[in-house]
This record gives C-alpha cells, structure tokens and sequence, in this order.
C-alpha cells in the first residue's frame, strides 16, 4: 500500500483522518480512488473537467508531480503522497495570481521600453500593472498625468472630475480635443484613454468631491495625484490622503509658475514624509491666489508639470529612485529656473502633529472662506420654475451658451452664445429683465454667469439648474437628449 | 475565539518588523476545543518564496507546507492555520488573502505601520468562502 498525506483544511472530508492508505498505481488511480471513498473530497481536488486543480500541488515523496509525469506519476509500494494546498495572500489587491501582475503577450512587447530598462524591469512592470492610482481632476495637470500613467500601463486609473469640456480647455489640456467639447470630462478622458492603452481599467466619478464622498472614493487606491486647481478640494485631498495613510502626489500651476511634491509618503524604512499642511498649515486669504480660470495659465506649463507629476507617480508606485517626499519643486518657466526646498514635518500640523485637531474630514469650502463669496452671487433657477415663467408668460431672456453643433441637436429657443464668446457679446444681454443662462449640465452657464457678474456687473442673471437636460426631464420629455 | 499568549504574540510582531517592508508568514499549531475555541502553542516561521516583490505578497512553499503537516503530526496538534504581515496596511484580509484562502485555517494577520505600531487580528473562511473575524484573546501564563 501507499500512504496519502490529507491537508488539514480538507480532512474534515475524510472523518479527520491525515493518513490513508491507498493501492500503488498512478496519481490518477490514487485521486480516483480518494474521491470514489470520500465523494466530497471531489470538487476540491479537481475542476470541472476532471483535472487536478491548478491550486492543489501533489507531491510523490518530495517531487512535485508536475516534474514528474503529471497525473500518470507512479505510486509505488510504500511511496508517501502529499496533497498540498497552495497558500498565499498579501495586502496588494487584485489578481489572485500568485505570481504577482501576469502580462499577455501583446502587453510585454507594449511595455518593452520599460522592461528592458536596467533597475526597472519586469518587477516594476508588474507594480504599475498592480497599482491603483486616482487622479484628481482631469484637466491641464490630469491630461499629461493620465496620458501618461494609462501610457504606462497603471492598471487602474480612477478620474475624478464634474466639469464638461469646455473650447477654452483646448489651451493646454491635451487629452480633450473639438469633439469632447459639451462632453463630461470624464467620459471624453475614457475614450481617449481606452484608444490609447486598452489593457488598463479606467473607473470614473463624474462628481464634486467633497467632504461626504472623499474617503469612500480614495479609499480604494494606493496612490493619489491631486492636480485640482483650488484650495478647498487641495486641502479635502490632503486630509483624506493622510486620514487614509495614502501618498499624494501634488502639483499645481500658476500663469508661469509649477509646483511639485509628494506628500504622506511612507519610505522604505518605515518614515512617513510631511504632507500639504506642513507646508501651509491653513490656506491663503479668498482672493489672493487667483485660480488659473482668472489668473491664466501659459498652456505648455501644465505639460510640464503634469508629467513631472506623472514621473513621480511612477516612482512611488515601482519604488525606483528617490521620490519628491520631503522636497517642494518650483519651476519658473519664465528665467527657467528650477528650485528645489526641503520640507519638514510639523508638531503643530493640526491633522498629524502632536495634538492633531482635525480627525475627520471637515467643510473645505467654509474652511477657504469660499462659500460665503460664491453663494452669495449666483441665483439659480428650476426647470420647472422657468416653465411657470413661460405659462405666466414673465418677461425673461433666454441664453443657451452651449456649442453651435450641441444647439443644432436640440434647443428649447435660447440666443446661443458659446462661453468662450460671452464676454465678447454681453452687449446682446438684457440689463432691465430676467436673464436665465443654460448650457447642457448647469456647469459652463454658471461659469458665464460669474464671468458677466465680475466683468460687467449684471444682477440680474438666473442659471438653469441642471441645463437643458433637466428641462427636457421636466419639461419637454420628447426633445432629444444627448 | 483564539487564544494567543504573550510569547507568541511576540514572536509574530518580531517577525513582521524583521521582515519590514516585506511580508511574513508562517504557520499557527495548536489544539481546538470541542466548542470550535482555539489556543495557538507554536508557530512555525517560514520564508516568504514569492518571487519579485514581497511587499504586498506571500507564498508558502509546498516544501515547507509538508514540513508543517508533518511537525503538526509530529507534536499531536492541529495545523491551525497561515500568519502573515500586512507592511503598512490594515490587519483587514485583502481580495487577493480570500480567494486563496482554505477553509478550517484560521488565517492570522499582523498590520506593521511602524515599528510601535502593530496590530493582530484573525479571520476564518465561512460557508459562502466570506472572511468573518475571529477573536483574538489574550493570554499571558502565569
């Protein structure tokens, strides 16, 4: 007789026994003889079509059969059989496959350019393959970043973005071009990016990210670039990644002006790097630090910048070279000049120095004093309050500033003025009634609201909340949607 | 239930920091009682052999998984179940922990943020192959 060795997980299909006896033959009359004795021992032992399990290794003596003769392996007289469950795990997500992140065929020779590179390799290949990065914000810094992370084969990219691409974005974020226009830049930034490397998954949040949704959206990622272009939502950021333990990877624009870092950064020793409120504990006075929509950007910059982003996103990931963690990089791009500071963490960082006073996410937007000012200018209007208008027949203007081809597929009547045009026509908008501005979503309108409230004063300017498609909801079900 | 002493407990965070940032492993032997509660009396320490990075993996050679079936033998305990490390993540079994977990182990995990800070937590495969917690108490001879 031969001796089979039962693995504790599944001798409670074998009345708890560890050694059975079983008559010399081949490892395949072994395993028929096993499961014709103990019927549940079965399907753990072999697959649908009747083959051993790629989970389950059987060893003759110390041989693995796999070196042998597969299942024709002889079983001699007093030989020990081993059935030895595969075990192993880790805290990395993703595949099962023990062997770490598996490239087919067409990836390895995409990637080859990686892999060929001395001290990035294979190994690195498969972290990039394995990580999974959420980048904030998909417009001037997002495009180059998520070209080139999809590019590199990051094998998850999560998009946060709620805006729709609007002509003036063309200036510099590359990833979008005239057909994305009227589109969520999102959904723009998926197509782009399939067509460019289809072996990564893209996950897309067409939302506002803001205090409720934060943690449960970074949650699931091992690394974070933020490239928004605002103080509360870089603030919201910073927290959630520390709150979360996650690395973020920073950058920011400014007409001629970038910035680089990498915050929360936990190195190879274990120390963890400083983080955005080392650098500046609270924000700037509202105002000061005009955004790029208001200050400008030179559109070249955030190429730049978005791909030294990028570059330090793939250092974290793979661990090659030394990451930005601890430095602040500045580059002038007007005496191109490059400097580079250290930053330290410190003790009274009220999120993790000594006596952190902020444990969960806070109202970012009360926080930057931002709120006051920007409620307090726009008024919105309903679609079904601006159908009682129609019926009452209230005297008001309608502008739709949406594109030429988006007003082709539909109109509910508006003077079309398209946003990147306002400024240039505010001379055709009524001063003594009611202006209501719609565009597709309510995003671009309310743009050209503020833009017409700041340039030229009016008070009198309504945004249609959730643009025409809330209208054609409400309203006019039959018109086309788009 | 899974009552782990002191001197255990020691020597799974010992090895997590030793191991740091790679990940650990090894196998839990012990006794279970008739009501399912289980006392951990000796652990076996073995090498991480996933190839490339180890640290968001491990694997456990089927070599050193025979030698543990048979120390189990050996000494009259039950092989309890597979510890290992998570390096700077939660004590919280991931995906990749559960759809290569087996039942019956109890599958032991040491979260190592820093070198003061660890934790220990135990998770156990249900029917539906779902990870549920398994409390950890606290023994200290006396």
């Amino acid at each position: 007789m031969a001796t089979v060795i039962i693995p504790t997980p599944l001798r409670k299909f074998t009345n708890n026994t560890a050694r059975l006896q079983v008559k010399p033959g081949t490892i395949q009359d072994t395993v028929q003889e096993l499961t014709l004795n103990f019927p549940d021992l079965k399907k753990h032992l072999l697959d649908e079509n009747g083959k051993i399990r790629a989970y389950v290794n059987i060893f003759v003596g110390n041989d693995d059969i796999r070196d042998l003769q597969q299942e024709h392996t002889a079983v001699q007289e007093g030989a020990v059989v081993s059935i030895v469950p595969a075990i192993a795990g880790g805290s990395g997500n993703g595949s099962a496959n023990a062997g770490g992140a598996v490239f087919t065929k067409e990836e390895l020779a995409r990637y080859n350019r990686h892999i060929i590179i001395p001290g990035f390799g294979m190994e690195a290949q498969q972290k990039l393959k394995a990580a999974k990065v959420l980048v904030i914000g998909s417009g001037g810094l997002g495009s180059p970043v998520l070209l080139y992370l999809a590019a590199a084969g990051v094998g998850t990219i999560g998009i946060v973005d709620f805006d729709v691409v609007d002509d003036s974005n063309l200036q510099r974020q590359v990833l979008f071009g005239v057909e994305s226009v009227g589109k969520p830049k999102v959904e723009a930034a998926k197509k782009r990016l399939e067509a460019l490397n289809p072996y990564i998954q893209l996950r897309l949040y067409n939302t506002h990210l803001n205090s409720q949704n934060a943690l449960d959206i970074l949650r699931d990622y091992d690394v974070i670039a933020d490239g928004t272009d605002n103080f509360p939502t870089r603030y919201l950021v910073n927290d959630a990644a520390v709150l979360l333990g996650k690395p973020n990877v920073y950058a920011s624009i400014f007409q001629f002006e970038g910035q680089v870092s990498v915050f929360n950064y936990r190195n190879a020793q274990g120390q963890l790097g400083p983080n955005y409120r080392d650098l500046y504990p609270t924000p700037p006075p509202p105002g000061l630090v005009p955004s790029c929509a208001e200050g400008g950007v030179l559109g070249v910059l955030p190429g730049i910048i978005g791909s030294l982003q990028a570059l330090e996103v793939i250092k974290v990931i793979t661990g090659v070279g030394e990451s930005l963690s601890g430095r602040f990089y500045i580059f002038d791009a007007l005496n191109f000049e490059s400097r580079t500071f250290t930053i330290k963490a410190r003790e009274d960082n009220p999120i993790n120095g000594k006596n952190p006073t902020i444990t969960a996410l806070i109202d970012y937007e009360q926080f930057c004093d931002m709120r006051a000012v920007e409620e307090k200018r726009m008024k919105e209007i309903t679609a079904k309050e601006l159908y009682d208008w129609q019926v009452k027949g209230e005297p008001y203007q309608l502008i739709d500033v949406r594109e030429p081809h988006e007003y082709d597929i539909v109109n509910i009547g508006g003077t079309l003025i398209p946003l990147g045009t306002v400024a240039s026509h505010a001379d055709e908008i009524d001063r003594d009634k009611k202006v209501v501005i719609h565009c597709k979503m309510g995003g671009r309108s309310a743009k050209a609201i503020q833009e017409l409230e700041e340039k030229f004063g009016f008070t009198n300017l309504y945004n249609l909340k959730g643009g025409i498609l809330a209208y054609i909801d409400n309203v006019q079900p039959t018109l086309t949607k788009y | 239930m899974i009552i782990i002493d002191q001197r255990t407990r020691q020597l799974l965070i010992e090895d997590a920091l030793n191991t740091f940032p790679d990940e650990c492993c090894g196998f839990l032997f012990g006794r279970e009682d008739r009501d399912g509660t289980r006392q951990i009396i000796d652990i076996l320490i073995v090498d991480n052999a996933k190839a490339g990075d180890k640290t968001r993996r491990f694997e456990i050679s089927p070599q050193d998984y025979m030698t543990a079936e048979t120390h189990a033998l050996e000494h009259d305990w039950l092989l309890l179940g597979i510890y290992h490390s998570h390096p700077k993540h939660p004590p919280i079994p991931s995906e990749t922990d559960r759809l290569s977990a087996q039942p019956f182990f109890s599958y032991l995990i040491i979260s190592v943020m820093d070198k003061d800070t660890t934790e220990l937590r135990s998770w156990l495969l249900d029917e539906e192959r779902q990870f549920e917690e398994e409390k950890i108490i606290d023994y200290q001879y006396t």
